[in-house]
């Protein structure tokens, strides 16, 4: 059984070829319009998923809602969010509004990155308002994340496009009944580099929680087709590790 | 205690004028009373006592604290407004004997009374000019601004100076003596003003010789009847950075004029270096009406391309009737902008370009839009954060030693529960018309109601971490225990979603 160790953030450990785009603050090297779809009852995982690649420092990331995501899952905590850098919200009725707000917030470039959230399909995000996402995207190098909670993948203009899905937490150490360490099931469908596929998403809490440590806390492992591993937990986050 | 009233009321939290309330501030030895309304004079609580011996006076007592800065910034507000009467007024906040918080106006009406009709028209006149902005006023005509104090303080009311005689009667407080003098004064038999305007002038300068100028009986006698000049010295109004378009023809559409007003109005500001916080743009239509449209800054900005930008999509909310003739751009607040060197190597401002994204999220959408979480003091989840203004500086976060969710609802919803014990975790729960079985949990970590601020009667939380087969993972909680004796069987919570 093959499985690779790899975390997100170092170069010769990721299963594609380079380090993914995704990944913005340390190098900033080229920021990209991605979506993110999370499967129902997810939605808490994308947050956390994207909360992973923000990284620390000083520069603030804007966090956009729309109504309909904030009545169905909730307002940002701040105290669980683990978020290491200053963060704005704005919560906003329309999906208009909303694609306005980031296209704002896009023109910015002391932002470190611009978060959003809009639930359903409204026509307000359609391939043009995407298209003029990225074009901004690219031209301030602003990294921009859509979490589209119960929304279809349709035609779109973002770069990278994730969907992702809760997994059994790996086993707690200190006690077995606890639910420990979350992972989750994340799918890149579309990249420009082609390499998509499959990955477990192991989310380290306690390097998250120590200063310092956010760089290292998301670990991504080849999802095993056969599932035999996988049933049975915790025993994959630690041969990962070895 | 009246501009206090006025706030309340105005945030609609006012309670009855027929409760007694008082204003304190920190003395030496604990909160001492700063100003009181009409019931609690009657109840017999004076200014100056302590809260703790007011209280056993008045059990019904409502204690505030006075905020005497802003009440000096109202009173210096109120000096400028009063710039109506006559062109020469000043705020008189010194304080002035033994009399805390004695603030008021001085206004200097030499030649402007008979604009008003006469000086008794003119006081009554400035009497119910301040009553309907919601304040009381004792006011007296004199020839000299001591006269002027002594009278409104201790004269009849609306007082006008007849001659030297109306003084007096007057006690020695109102020549505007600290209280230890006004003591020494009253141990000397010398009660009134006309005590001691009746002795002689030698033996009150040598027994004051080494007072103070402001606690010298005899400079101040001679002050209160003019023998030693005391001019008002009335400050600047504040500088007023406006810009207008007179047009020839009337137009419907401001949107060409408003870069060439703004770029006016930031050369003005830029002269005195100043930016603005805050901009009204007043539109008047050729058949008298007026329409007005405002903007704010985070931070004060002269800069004419960001100020243009902030009534870019706004302007279309102007009804243009039959045309405008008149646009005007005003910075109604401004703010001390220094000039500032951007570094050499030719890099944007960050903070900068922060606060213009403020203003612009700001003007679209509303000053409450954007937030930013501010920790909270308190273990109640929902309450240990707050919303503060974007860019403001915040407190550093205390990390919470136990796992908090990656969100939380914005009202915890009510879930039905199968459980085996009644003290213990959750087996199996249905939220949403959706049943979970609970794989694994963590918990319960207990979180007490903040008796100093709950209702009584809140129960208790115990909040559980769970997670199903499926790896959803949910923060819940039980609400109250059984058989606690606040309510019946407790109800069970989901609060929050982890990650």
């Amino acid at each position: 059984m093959d499985v690779i160790p790899c975390a997100m953030f170092r170069k010769h450990a990721y299963p594609m070829s380079q380090s993914p785009r995704t990944a913005l603050p340390a190098g900033r090297a080229e920021a990209t319009l991605t979506e993110i779809f999370p499967a129902a009852g997810a939605e808490a995982a994308a947050t956390g998923f994207v909360v992973a690649q923000l990284g620390q420092g000083t520069a603030p990331v804007l966090w956009i809602q729309d109504r309909g995501a904030q009545r169905e899952t909730g307002h940002l905590c701040l105290a669980g969010l683990g978020l290491r850098r200053p963060l704005m919200t704005m919560q906003l009725s329309r999906p208009v509004d909303v694609m306005i707000a980031i296209e704002e917030g896009l023109r910015c470039k002391a932002l470190a990155a611009v978060v959003a959230e809009i639930r359903g399909d409204p026509p307000a995000v359609n391939f043009t308002a995407m298209r003029r996402l990225a074009m901004r995207v690219k031209a301030t190098n602003v990294p921009c994340w859509l979490i589209r909670q119960a929304a279809t993948a349709g035609l779109s203009a973002a770069r990278d496009r994730w969907r992702i899905a809760t997994l059994p937490s790996a086993s707690d150490p200190d006690d077995r009944r606890a639910p420990g360490d979350p992972r989750w099931q994340v799918e890149l469908f579309r990249s420009p580099s082609g390499q998509t596929g499959t990955w477990v998403a192991h989310y380290d809490r306690r390097t998250g929680r120590e200063a310092g440590g956010a760089a290292d806390r998301l670990d991504l492992v080849a999802a095993i087709p056969d599932g035999t591993l996988a049933e049975d937990a915790g025993t994959l986050g630690q041969r990962a590790g070895r | 205690m009246e501009r206090w009233q006025r706030t309340q009321e105005r945030s609609g939290n006012a309670l009855a004028d027929d409760l007694p309330q008082i204003l304190s501030t920190e003395g030496p030895h604990g909160p001492v009373i700063h100003a009181v309304n009409r019931a609690a004079h009657l109840a017999g609580v004076t200014v100056g006592a302590r809260l703790a011996d007011m209280r056993a006076l008045c059990p019904r007592l409502r204690a505030e604290f006075a905020d005497p800065e802003r009440d000096r910034a109202a009173l210096h507000r109120l000096a400028q407004w009063a710039r109506r009467w006559c062109p020469w007024t000043a705020a008189d906040d010194r304080p002035a004997g033994g009399m805390g918080g004695e603030y008021g106006l001085i206004l200097d009406t030499t030649g402007s009374d008979h604009l008003w009709g006469g000086e008794a028209a003119m006081l009554a006149e400035m009497e119910a000019s301040l009553s309907t902005l919601g304040f009381s006023a004792r006011l007296a005509l004199a020839p000299t601004w001591g006269a002027a104090w002594a009278l409104a303080r201790f004269g009849p009311v609306r007082a006008i100076w007849q001659g030297a005689g109306d003084l007096t009667p007057l006690p020695a407080m109102a020549l505007r003596l600290d209280a230890e003098t006004v003591l020494l004064l009253n141990r000397l038999g010398l009660r009134t003003i006309g005590h001691l305007a009746d002795l002689p002038r030698l033996s009150l300068a040598r027994r004051f010789s080494r007072a103070p100028p402001a606690q010298n009986p005899l400079i101040r006698l001679d002050q209160t009847t003019g023998h030693l000049p005391e001019p008002v010295s009335a400050p600047d109004p504040p500088p007023v950075f406006r810009a207008d378009a007179r047009l020839a023809e009337p137009i419907f559409d401001p949107t060409h004029h408003l870069p060439g007003l703004c770029t006016a109005l930031c050369d003005q500001l830029a002269k005195a270096h100043r930016g603005a916080r805050r901009l009204c743009l007043t539109v008047y239509r050729t058949d008298g009406e007026v329409s007005r449209i405002e903007a704010a800054c985070a931070l004060p900005s002269r800069e004419a391309a960001h100020l243009v930008f902030l009534f870019r999509d706004r302007l279309d909310r102007i009804d243009p009737g039959f045309g405008f003739d008149l646009i005007s751009l005003e910075a109604s607040a401004t703010e001390a902008l220094g000039t500032r060197q951007v570094d050499l190597a030719g890099d944007t401002d960050t903070s900068l370009e922060l606060s213009h994204l403020v203003d612009r999220l700001a003007a679209r959408f509303g000053r409450n839009a954007l937030t930013q979480f501010q920790p909270a003091a308190s273990h109640i989840p929902e309450r240990a954060e707050a919303r503060a203004a974007p860019l403001a500086a915040l407190p550093a976060l205390v990390p919470v030693q136990t796992e908090r969710p990656q969100r939380l609802l914005d009202h915890p919803e009510e879930i039905r529960v199968l459980y085996a014990v009644p003290e213990g975790p959750p087996a199996q729960f249905q939220w949403r018309r959706r049943s979970y079985r609970v794989a694994r949990y963590q918990g319960p970590e207990r979180i007490a109601p903040e008796w100093w601020q709950d209702r009584p009667g809140t129960r208790l939380r115990d909040y559980f971490k769970v997670e199903d087969d499926a790896g959803h993972r949910f923060w819940l909680y039980r609400e109250g225990l059984q058989g606690d004796g606040r309510g019946g069987a407790p109800r069970w919570f989901l609060h929050g979603v982890f990650a």
